[in-house]
């Protein structure tokens, strides 16, 4: 799963101190690199601002698929059958793996994960809002597999070729277990439309009806609200516009629901012969950033279980570390 | 809340894995274990899900030393220009050219 | 309107399947719990792993379970809607994952457990058993070094984390003596050459527990009188809740295809 355009926050300046003709210098040299398509590496030099930016995208993308793992675990234990259960177990536990290798990535750059576990517990970093939305029914989790991990995969993809190559080399890992994850939402939400009651097309129509529109803000706000896209677009870390990303994925997804049978909850959604492109309707702009600005439906819940199994869990780390610690010592003396 | 200090912090390891005999062990990256053998189980659980793996390796990461990417220029660019080296550098007939 | 409940009969092979099969369901059930609230990111991940491994082999054993019986259910039908009254875990099982401590040491003790019973497993007379035993007994081995492990950290940690791992002994011990009861069922099993009676791994089971218990600071208890009954359908007050929670969406969909 994916964070959404992380421009979104105060922005750094880049420096305004003088620079010195040899910083210039370099990052002059740092430009070349990246417009030539060279990788960086976790040692080489790079502009502090670049450094920042990786460290404030890669950490709040790590952030997003561990709190990701929260409205689709709230139904592993009600799964309908032993197959979706073990699908949703492996698919959650998939989630904090790519949080694993992205915190990984976002480590090589000089933060600790403690650090970063800090400021997502204290309210400083950001997720991705997509998961401040409740999952009410069976049909959620389907159609989070289909819409939200679908935006994800469209996301994701071109961040495999970013410039900072730890986390260009996370995304290639997380890209291929990423596929697994749409199809079988997709599937679940098939059958259910094409073998399933009454009761269950009508479960399904009701969770696309609410995951439609917040799915479509996982792109971010529009281009021409995006102040930092410029910056990440020039160097590498960003490779596709928001609004380009969120047309290709209405334009892939339209075709999908009709297969499912399903009415995606948009009036104006249609298709644009002149265009190529199908027209869609506008974003409730004031509900994306209230959601991002913590007053969604479940801000507040999903952080307070993220704090509660780390506080929880210190005298667990306390434990092994304490043990390790006792184990090394003994170790010595021998 | 605790606040975090790194010397609270478990340990950060780097993973190797050999996915099949004949491999080399590959970097896939790191995790953080109280102790070297939860590295191992750890790395096990994490990066061999999906079948990925007949060998594990765990480093911890301040035991690395690595090459200074400043010295780049002095450390590798002589090899460069010794391309004899390298198998293509020399044309053979056809007939021969499988070696 | 709901969908109904189904009767499995009570061929002693079956029962005898479901014992094990639901152990692994119910114990499955409750590690999933750990999901996303874990210590610690990697320790998320092996729990997971292991309620996979677990949910595998209940998987497998409920359908071979539904076939002996012969009234053409399917591992869903037998997982989700029997009574109460049938499902044949140990009540150790089914206890509630209380705080790390207690869930590293019920793992422990039941990876030890289940891995004295899959090696015997693995010579069953019944072929499809035996296969489902092979892949098992690896996978119990993993846990149960894995449990083990953390046995020892947290018995050899911080005062906090020896403490709350004797209270978990504590409240736990005496659910333990269920999986070394015998009854008819055991001995038709064996009779059969189907498996082990349960009772025939508990010095075995001991000997194991004592030596890593040891290792972390711990005592073995004084024996304990108390008889749970899971095996014979009669469970504690937690088991209702489980079910209600693991079967809702099938009782609430009858006829629901997923």
């Amino acid at each position: 799963m994916y964070t959404q355009a992380m421009s979104v926050g105060p922005q750094d300046a880049p420096s305004s101190k003088i620079k010195s003709a040899e910083e210039m210098q370099r990052e002059a040299a740092f430009e070349a690199r990246i417009d030539a398509g060279d990788f960086i590496e976790a040692k080489d030099w790079m502009p502090e601002h670049y450094r920042k930016t990786l460290v404030r995208q890669i950490s709040q993308h790590a952030h997003s698929e561990i709190v990701g793992m929260l409205p689709e675990g709230n139904w592993i234990t009600r799964a309908p059958t032993l197959k979706r259960k073990a699908i949703l177990l492996a698919k959650v536990q998939d989630e904090a793996g790519h949080g694993l290798y992205l915190y990984s990535a976002a480590e090589t750059l000089g933060t600790s994960r403690d650090q970063m576990l800090d400021a997502l517990h204290s309210g400083k970093a950001k997720y991705s809002s997509i998961f401040n939305y409740p999952t009410l029914t069976w049909a959620d989790i389907g159609v989070i597999g289909w819409l939200v991990d679908g935006a994800a995969i469209m996301n994701q993809v071109p961040l495999c070729r970013c410039s900072y190559a730890p986390y260009a080399r996370a995304m290639i890992r997380v890209c291929r277990e990423e596929s697994f994850h749409q199809r079988q939402g997709y599937e679940s939400l098939l059958v259910m439309m094409q073998e399933g009651t009454p009761e269950q097309k009508a479960m399904v129509q009701d969770a696309v009806n609410r995951w439609w529109w917040p799915a479509l803000m996982m792109f971010g706000p529009a281009d021409k609200d995006s102040p930092n896209s410029e910056q990440s677009i020039r160097w590498g870390i960003k490779r596709v516009t928001n609004d380009q990303l969120r047309q290709r994925f209405v334009d892939a997804t339209v075709p999908q629901a009709e297969i499912l049978g399903i009415t995606l909850p948009d009036p104006d959604l249609k298709w644009n012969e002149a265009r190529g492109e199908h027209d869609f309707g506008a974003i409730d702009w004031a509900e994306f950033w209230r959601v991002v600005g913590g007053d969604g439906p479940m801000n507040r819940e999903r952080l307070g279980a993220r704090v509660k199994a780390w506080e929880d869990g210190a005298w667990v780390r306390e434990a092994a570390l304490a043990h390790a610690r006792k184990q090394a010592t003994k170790e010595q003396a021998a | 809340m605790s606040t975090s200090t790194t010397q609270n912090e478990w340990p950060l390891w780097e993973v190797f894995v050999r996915s099949k005999a004949g491999l080399d062990h590959k970097h896939c990256g790191s995790l953080h274990a109280a102790d070297a053998k939860m590295a191992l189980q750890m790395a096990r659980d994490v990066y061999t899900r999906r079948q990925e793996g007949t060998s594990i390796w765990v480093v911890q990461s301040s035991q690395i030393v690595a090459s200074d990417p400043g010295e780049k220029g002095m450390y590798f660019d002589p090899m460069e220009d010794k391309v004899y080296r390298h198998p293509t550098f020399y044309e053979l007939p056809e007939s021969v050219n499988h070696m | 309107m709901s969908q109904a409940s189904i009767k499995v009969g009570s061929a002693p092979a079956v029962q005898y399947l479901l014992r094990l099969g639901d152990s692994c369901l119910v114990l499955a059930q409750r590690i999933s719990e750990w999901s996303g609230h874990a210590p610690i990111l990697e320790e998320d991940l092996a729990l997971s792993n292991m309620a996979l491994d677990l949910l595998g082999q209940a998987r497998g054993l409920l359908t071979h379970a539904a076939k002996l019986d012969g009234q053409g259910h399917d591992e869903d039908q037998l997982a989700f809607l029997r009574d109460e009254r049938q499902y044949l875990n140990p009540v150790l099982m089914e206890l509630p994952r209380g705080d790390f401590a207690f869930t590293v040491l019920r793992n422990f003790a039941v990876a030890t457990w289940l891995l004295l019973l899959w090696q015997q497993l693995e010579k069953s007379s019944d072929a499809e058993l035996a296969a489902i035993a092979g892949k098992a007994v690896k996978e119990a081995a993993y846990h149960q070094q894995h449990a083990a492990d953390w046995v020892v950290r947290l018995g050899d940690g911080t005062e906090e984390s020896a403490a709350r791992l004797r209270a978990a002994l504590a409240t736990l011990w005496p659910y333990f003596n269920e999986l070394f009861d015998a009854d008819a069922v055991d001995a038709a099993a064996q009779a059969q050459g189907l498996g082990p009676a349960w009772s025939s791994l508990k010095d075995d089971w001991l000997a194991h527990m004592g030596e890593v218990l040891r290792e972390a600071g711990l005592s073995l208890p004084r024996n304990s009188a108390y008889q749970s009954a899971g095996r014979r359908g009669v469970h504690s007050e937690h088991m209702g809740h489980m079910l209600a929670t693991l079967q809702y969406l099938q009782r609430a969909y009858p006829g629901g295809r997923w």
